[in-house]
């Protein structure tokens, strides 16, 4: 029965050719990520010191620092997280517990899909027209962060909604039962069985707004600012823009510097994606029931 | 047929549920049912797997609010009063403890998962908590086993204990009515005859439904038992006569023989 | 006891909070409708004054000529723009969806364990890098290798661009793709391989015909990618308005167009409008691509959900 015919031979070397072509263009696609990172590495490494880090760019961008770009970035995500996250974790709150399947809940769901799928630069031309203009918050960090938000939002609403779900529905079924509302049993029951999750979320909507340009270059971020940002009212530089604009618009940079900035970027988003999934490992790892 | 049976009164029904309909998605789930549970009493029902038995527990305390697609026609009177009636669904719950087929512990710990149910009503004092907590789950017959350990997770007991506490946390809630939905499925046989125990002691102060899917269990324990059978009751009996081989259907006695299902 | 009953019927304080958060939430849920309609709303607003003045259907569809700063006669024509947007996602999608799916099958069909959750976490990382940071890759990297390559005298075209938005494109198709694997029932496969299929048949045979929408719908959403993807095309595509001819044409996408020129035009001017016009326009057509899609993926999930219960119901008679 066992007997290995010329068939059953061949279909055996198909498969392995197979399995062969389909493992090439899974590396295909990774490889590039490691090459990137390295070649990165190896041209902006040399720019990296605590100078650079901490100081401010000077003789028109082409010597000097990044701090005004890093400490903008930082502003930038901050006030965007403080704006998309509770309205993220709501919407996920109610698709998740409280939306019965209806028409209006297709209708959020769309809303949510197309919201990531818009083009960056649409979002940036809507901060435009909507924070700057119409609510007059001028070119900020205001409105800039609102922007980001907007464009973000998907992501916290998805990643909160997958880590409500993986509380099991008995466990919502026994509170109710139990006479408990719906927020009861939310607040003692599923979302401290989930926060870490939520927290993972957030962790990579933070990856995704640090590394986001389109969406502010119109709306609160500056080419060149010699002084750090006092408020969310003020421009900023930010890191992606920065890579930007040394790389494109400024003459005469020494080569190093984009690399080191490209460097700094990448290794803060890489950084924060990795926080990430460790976290969820560690998660998976975790067994509560 | 609204009014009692001839010789009670309406107070001594704790469920009265006339021409109840359930349906999932428009599918019919369960159909035409009219009967009372008395007071006090331990009330039987049986019946093979898809009769209707879970969705008329659901219906009992409200669950179809939180179910998507389940319709209830029909009345369910509890304490003689119109389940649909109440303003404040939840407060029906707190007074209906409900048992389920796989045991649910909760992800918190042991005493937090008795104590759960006094804390959404308010008590807060750890005193008022203890008193509670230690005699809920002595009735359940699981104080012995876990009063060292109060503070590990209550989803981490075995099956058996989970049903226990289960149990006890249902009790917690001070319930009037009790309903079990095969709660020995997934419990060992020695643990089912503790958890029986507990049922006979308990009847004195609170009406006990008890769905199940050992008809013995039925027999040992319930005065009348109803018997379900693809969405339809098919009669309910005193459970002595059931089993003496006086039910009016011939499908019940086939079913009780173990003829099918 | 009915008296017991009433006095527990009040809507206490729980109650309450329980009505107020849902409130809340609701509200949570309904911004994401009032984000997008808002989207629209504002682009449209900023954009309305050359759409019902100045818009010509035939100009902006059909003239490659886009010259808005022209002094005298400045004219609006898209098609160069449009061109090439489709002639970079083209490339993309081409490189792209061979290897995305490709990839979806090895990490869904193939691999497993530790090997399986280590590709996806690299294929997560590769959509992690900013766009910004693969324009620059194009432009530092990228163009130098393509000018060596292929003897040509400036490697910012097509084909740079349409590498790089191939390989951002690439971890949502992978995804997505896989998602749609993953969802056809293992009964399939069980029953395919119990009438002695390999591996491979029953990933050609069987589960790849079964999963087609939502790989179509994975697709989709990488056109959609490409399509909106703005810094890496704007630094990488060599930014020069031209109808291309061959992959080593130097083009202007739509939405590099809007990041390079909104900065230099005065607000409410009819150049500016026209940007907020090309806004539109890119706004309309993701919004088809990205329903289209949903469509798919749904279509996908209610045929298997169908047919997956079918042998449950046989097994019991």
């Amino acid at each position: 029965m066992f007997e290995a015919t010329a068939q059953n031979r061949r279909n055996r070397k198909v498969e392995g050719l197979f399995r062969l072509l389909f493992l090439w263009m899974t590396c295909m696609l990774i490889l590039p990520v490691a090459l990137v990172l390295g070649v990165l590495i190896v041209r902006g490494g040399p720019a990296i010191s605590w100078e650079f880090l901490f100081s401010p760019p000077t003789n028109g961008m082409t010597a000097g620092g990044i701090l005004p770009a890093l400490v903008g970035t930082v502003w930038l995500v901050v006030v965007a997280l403080i704006a998309s996250v509770p309205v993220g974790v709501a919407a996920a709150l109610y698709l998740s517990e409280y939306a019965p399947d209806n028409r209006l809940t297709r209708a959020i769901n769309l809303a949510i899909i197309n919201l990531a799928g818009v083009p960056s630069i649409v979002h940036a031309l809507f901060g435009v027209g909507a924070f700057v203009i119409f609510f007059r918050f001028g070119t900020s960090i205001l409105a800039a962060s609102l922007t980001l938000a907007v464009m973000t939002l998907p992501v916290v609403i998805v990643a909160t909604r997958e880590s409500l779900q993986t509380v099991p529905l008995a466990f919502r079924e026994a509170c109710w039962n139990m006479g408990a509302t719906r927020w009861q049993t939310i607040r003692k029951i599923v979302l401290p069985n989930s926060i870490s999750g939520i927290l993972t979320g957030v962790i990579l909507e933070v990856s995704r707004t640090s590394g986001e340009t389109a969406p502010i270059m119109f709306t609160g971020a500056a080419f060149f600012l010699p002084f750090l940002p006092q408020g969310v009212l003020d421009q900023t530089m930010a890191m992606s823009l920065h890579l930007f604009v040394i790389s494109t618009q400024v003459p005469d940079v020494p080569e190093h510097m984009p690399f080191g900035v490209a460097l700094v970027l990448i290794s803060m988003v890489l950084a924060m994606n990795g926080i990430s999934i460790a976290f969820r490992v560690y998660l998976r790892g975790r067994k509560k029931w | 047929m609204t009014s009692p049976a001839p010789g009670r009164a309406a107070g001594d029904y704790a469920v009265e549920v006339e021409d109840l309909a359930i349906r999932y998605h428009g599918k019919p789930a369960l159909s035409g049912v009219t009967f009372q549970v008395r007071r006090n009493e331990i009330f039987g029902i049986i019946g093979p797997a898809n009769s209707g038995k879970t969705s008329f527990l659901r219906a009992i305390n409200r669950m179809d609010l939180m179910t998507a697609g389940m319709e209830v026609s029909g009345s369910v009177r509890v304490e003689g009063r119109d389940v649909r009636s109440w303003r404040n669904p939840y407060a029906l719950r707190q007074r209906i403890g409900v048992v389920f087929p796989l045991p649910v512990g909760l992800p918190l710990t042991i005493y937090d998962n008795v104590a759960l149910s006094s804390r959404l009503r308010g008590t807060r004092r750890k005193a008022d908590l203890d008193v509670i907590v230690e005699r809920c789950l002595r009735r359940a017959a699981l104080w012995d086993e876990v009063k060292d350990r109060l503070d590990s997770l209550g989803s981490l007991l075995s099956g058996g204990q989970q049903q226990r506490l289960t149990i006890a946390r249902a009790l917690s809630q001070d319930p009037s009515i009790l309903l079990l939905d095969e709660f020995s499925i997934a419990v060992d046989p020695v643990t089912t005859m503790r958890i029986e125990e507990v049922l006979a002691e308990l009847r004195s102060e609170m009406t006990i439904v008890l769905v199940t899917n050992l008809v013995q269990q039925a027999r040992r324990l319930a005065a009348r038992t109803a018997f379900f059978l693809t969405g339809e009751l098919v009669e309910v009996t005193e459970t002595e006569t059931m089993f003496e081989g006086g039910a009016q259907d011939p499908r019940t006695t086939a079913y009780v023989e173990g003829k099918f299902g | 006891m009915t008296d017991v009953a009433h006095a527990a019927d009040r809507r206490d304080l729980a109650w309450w909070v329980d009505r107020a958060v849902q409130i809340l939430v609701l509200a949570g849920g309904l911004s994401a409708i009032v984000f997008i309609a808002g989207i629209f709303v504002f682009i449209t607003r900023e954009g309305a004054g050359f759409v019902f003045d100045r818009f010509d259907f035939r100009e902006f569809f059909f003239s490659p000529r886009w010259t808005p700063t022209s002094s005298h006669n400045p004219t609006y024509g898209a098609l160069a723009l449009i061109a090439g947007t489709a002639s970079v996602t083209g490339l993309a999608m081409v490189v792209s969806v061979p290897f995305s799916l490709g990839a979806a099958v090895y990490i869904g069909e193939f691999a497993t364990g530790r090997v399986r959750e280590t590709l996806k976490v690299l294929v997560e990382l590769l959509a992690a890098i900013p766009s910004v940071v693969w324009g620059f890759i194009g432009l530092s990297i990228m163009n130098p290798l393509i000018i060596q390559i292929f003897d040509v005298p400036i490697g910012l075209n097509v084909l740079n661009s349409g590498i790089i938005l191939g390989l951002m494109a690439a971890p949502i198709m992978t995804t997505i793709a896989e998602d749609a694997l993953k969802a056809v029932p293992d009964t399939y496969r069980e029953a395919a391989e119990a009438m002695g299929a390999t591996r491979w048949q029953v990933t050609f045979k069987v589960v790849l015909p079964a999963a087609r929408n939502g790989l179509v719908a994975a697709t989709l959403l990488g056109v959609g990618r490409g399509f909106g993807e703005t810094m890496a095309v704007l630094m990488a595509s060599g930014h020069s308005i031209n109808l291309p001819t061959s992959p080593f044409d130097s083009v202007r996408a739509l939405t590099a167009t809007i990041a390079a020129e909104l900065g230099e035009t005065a607000a409410g001017s009819d150049h500016y409008q026209a940007l907020f016009t090309l806004g539109i326009f890119l706004f309309l057509v993701t919004f088809a691509i990205n329903f289209a899609a949903d469509v798919f993926v749904r279509g996908g999930q209610r045929k298997h959900r169908r047919r997956g219960r079918r042998p449950a119901a046989s097994a019991n008679p």
